[in-house]
């Protein structure tokens, strides 16, 4: 393990392409093959009774059996650790598995945990519904309202929870603030930063605990695969790993392949998302059909300032509310438009579109609806890495057909 | 549509029965048939696989042609093109052209009374002296490996509809992001598709892209005669690949022509060959042929003698010592010991193939990291 040709490149102080293209892995790989190769077995075999027993005492570096991870897992985390900036990372099969699973291994019957009431429905729907039956309690405070938060907490509070910008309303989170108040009551902090990516914020560096990432979105890149992954130190990820070899969320390899190819040109398409969003979020502020636009990178966006402040850009996701359009006129812009495809999700290079009424919040009332500021006649773009032009074209003569 | 745009969409579209945004891999190596002498779509995929069939849809979009076939390696769609030749007919090929195809041309070819004269491309009165009326197709690279060298494929194309033969393009060094020969008046562009368009070193691929719908047809008859088809899941590879073709390829091309100023520069460099340099012989049909960069490949030559050079590309840390070309990692080689070692000394000599030669594939990484590795292996 000496030989420098067999352990990952030290690129603490290299550029964020150059970790992307080659952090965690290894310089001299198998076979001498420029890309590593994808491990399929589910168990792996040992010499003979003495390596077994080896393995056990000394808790020896090596791999046993699939579900406790693979050699193309292990890259792929130690390259999200590096580009997070982080000590350790732990890879799932889909973000829902990842946060999941930090939560199963931080939480115990009694404990509390506070969300943003902005965070994805699922995540707070596992600990309203799911986390309430084993007895842990879950409050909900209003996005960015710092002190109701810190009212909130109690002597079983055990986790703080928010994503960082919002979906889809793209609130951004005071980092530093957040993480304050979980370090003066010794409560755990956890940003899902999914929609920033480490390229960029990290929230690490602001004092957070845990980072959570659907990796399935800018991660990856290509919309053809799920994963999801938590970032943090190894002694506080050591219960989290040890839990998802019992619970068995790992991702497969093939999939950590595809994960590893996507990180290849992870700097390179967040540049490209960067600049389509901001050029397109620009564009509909000057629509005259559009009401509102939600994007942080806008002036008029009531975080511009500190995302300003912290963020190096904003991403692809664009929220915006046409002007005096019903349900059914909002549909027809989305139903008119030719590029981006109508989907949920977000994050790869094929720009999707969607209106979260009818996509996500179809089954509420509308009071319901409005409670989590969810709008008739709001609509959300996931910008991919198309020509900014061409999305612009289209955008705009699907506004002008209504 | 925009290039990139084109490169996410066209051949892509969303599957017709569950909406993925991503098409499924379709490895059925057979197809069921609506009835008995009654042939769907697909009936045998060596014949047609919807996969396949999605990435020449993109190839030939971006390629600016109307029809394109996937190989199972470049070498692969360089047979498959000569194929269209027979006993005695004759090829003039430039005489850079990759070491591979001129093995092919020389050593399998020949065998089938096809014969070959090669003529540097880049000099057109040469080019032209070679042909004879046997001739039948020119073949050409353009740049040319590893001295960069430029040919003018819009002049080629003339020179090939004066005497009535096909010009092919071996493109895999510009890749269709900065120059499409179909447009310039080339018959048949070729890729060796490993490169830049699977972009990420884990395909093998190849592929041939025309406008003529019957060239199209001969070249399909002899791929499904002859079998060297491009695998379902590589198929799958290449079209995630060409998505970030384009931000790929102006990245390198950007991060290449800063690399070659640098070393241009520096004192312990006795020469660099890149397109992008003004003191190029090819730099200003490249600056016409060229659409906003020079391609990310780049040759310089040590101040130095074998052993010298040889340390130089053994010390880098970031550019890894491989052959091939392309990818989002950097790679160094020293032809004299590597690429073309098969050559003897003077033969090598005679192609300008020196010892102290160095050839860079710029990959991804960031400039300045990819400068300070050259700098500390040059002092080495």
């Amino acid at each position: 393990m000496n030989d420098p040709n067999r352990v990952p490149l030290d690129v603490s102080d290299l550029g964020f392409s150059t970790s992307s293209v080659q952090a965690g892995e290894a310089r001299q790989k198998p076979e001498s093959a420029i890309t590593d190769p994808i491990f399929c077995a589910s168990t792996y075999t040992f010499t003979d009774t003495a390596s077994v027993i080896r393995y056990i005492e000394e808790n020896e570096e090596r791999e046993e059996y699939g579900r406790y991870g693979n050699p193309g897992e292990k890259i792929a985390e130690k390259k999200l650790a590096a580009l997070e900036g982080g000590e350790d990372a732990v890879l799932y099969s889909s973000g829902m598995a990842a946060i999941v699973g930090l939560l199963m291994a931080k939480l115990n019957a009694g404990d509390e945990v506070i969300f943003f009431d902005e965070c994805y429905h699922r995540s707070r729907e596992f600990c309203s519904k799911h986390l309430a039956r084993f007895g842990v309690v879950t409050r909900q405070v209003k996005a960015c309202d710092y002190d109701a938060m810190e009212k909130a907490i109690n002597k079983n509070t055990k986790m703080l929870v928010s994503e960082s910008p919002t979906n889809p309303h793209l609130s951004v989170v005071d980092l530093e603030k957040f993480a304050a108040i979980g370090k003066k009551h010794g409560v755990e902090t956890l940003i899902d930063a999914t929609l920033a990516t480490p390229y960029n914020v990290r929230p690490l560096e602001y004092g957070v605990d845990y980072v959570l990432h659907s990796a399935t979105k800018y991660l990856a890149g290509h919309n053809d695969l799920l994963a999801g992954v938590i970032i943090g130190s190894k002694a506080q990820l050591e219960s989290v790993r040890k839990l998802r070899g019992i619970m068995g969320g790992i991702n497969s390899p093939h999939n950590i392949y595809l994960l590893l190819r996507g990180l290849k040109t992870f700097s390179l398409r967040m540049e490209r998302h960067n600049q389509n969003g901001q050029a397109i979020a620009e564009f509909l502020e000057s629509h005259p059909k559009v009401e509102k636009v939600y994007y942080p990178g806008l002036p008029s966006h009531k975080y511009f300032d500190i995302a300003k402040q912290t963020m190096r850009g904003f991403g692809g996701l664009i929220t915006f509310l046409v002007k005096d359009a019903d349900w059914r006129k909002t549909a027809d812009v989305i139903d008119a438009v030719k590029i981006p495809r109508i989907a949920p999700s977000l994050g790869g290079v094929e720009s999707l579109i969607e209106q979260p009424l009818v996509m996500s919040y179809y089954q509420l009332a509308p009071e319901e609806r409005a409670k989590f500021g969810i709008y008739d006649n709001m609509i959300r773009m996931a910008c991919g890495i198309e020509d900014a032009e061409d999305l612009i074209a289209d955008l705009k003569q699907a506004l002008d057909s209504i | 549509m925009q290039f990139r745009t084109k490169a996410i969409h066209v051949g892509n579209a969303r599957d017709p029965q569950t909406g993925a945004v991503v098409p499924p891999i379709h490895v059925a190596s057979t197809y069921v048939q609506p009835g008995a002498g009654e042939w769907g779509e697909f009936d045998y995929s060596r014949s047609g696989n919807p996969t396949r069939k999605n990435l020449e849809t993109t190839l030939a979009a971006l390629e600016a042609g109307t029809g394109a076939l996937a190989y199972a390696s470049g070498m692969a769609a360089i047979h498959g093109a000569m194929m269209l030749l027979e006993s005695g007919d004759h090829v003039v090929a430039g005489s850079d052209i990759y070491g591979g195809a001129y093995r092919l041309l020389h050593k399998i070819c020949n065998r089938s009374g096809v014969t070959t004269t090669l003529a540097p491309s880049s000099d057109l009165g040469a080019l032209e002296a070679a042909i004879t009326p046997q001739t039948k197709m020119l073949w050409i690279e353009s740049p040319g490996n590893p001295q960069m060298s430029i040919s003018d494929i819009a002049a080629c194309a003339e020179i090939a509809k004066r005497h009535h033969l096909l010009l092919g393009v071996d493109s895999t060094f510009a890749t269709p992001v900065l120059t499409r020969p179909l447009e310039l008046g080339a018959d048949i562009v070729m890729h060796s598709a490993t490169k830049y368009l699977g972009g990420h070193s884990d395909v093998l691929g190849g592929a041939l892209v025309v406008n003529d719908k019957s060239l199209y047809d001969r070249l399909y008859f002899v791929q499904n005669a002859t079998g060297a088809v491009l695998g379902p899941f590589e198929s799958f590879l290449v079209s995630r690949g060409l998505k970030t073709l384009e931000l790929r390829v102006r990245e390198q091309c950007r991060t290449a022509q800063k690399i070659a100023e640098f070393l241009d520069a520096d004192p312990r460099v006795s020469r660099v060959l890149y397109p992008g340099l003004p003191n190029h012989p090819g730099h200003e049909i490249a600056a016409r042929q060229m659409d906003g960069g020079f391609g990310a490949m780049l040759s310089f030559e040590v101040n130095g003698d074998f052993a010298a050079t040889k340390k130089v590309a053994e010390s880098t840390r970031l550019f890894q010592l491989a052959v091939s070309l392309g990818a989002v990692e950097s790679l160094i080689e020293q032809p004299a010991s590597m690429s073309h070692a098969s050559y003897d000394r003077d033969a090598r000599l005679a192609h300008g193939i020196r010892d102290e030669l160095i050839r860079l594939s710029i990959g991804l990484e960031a400039f300045e990291d990819l400068r300070d590795d050259l700098d500390q292996a040059l002092g080495a």
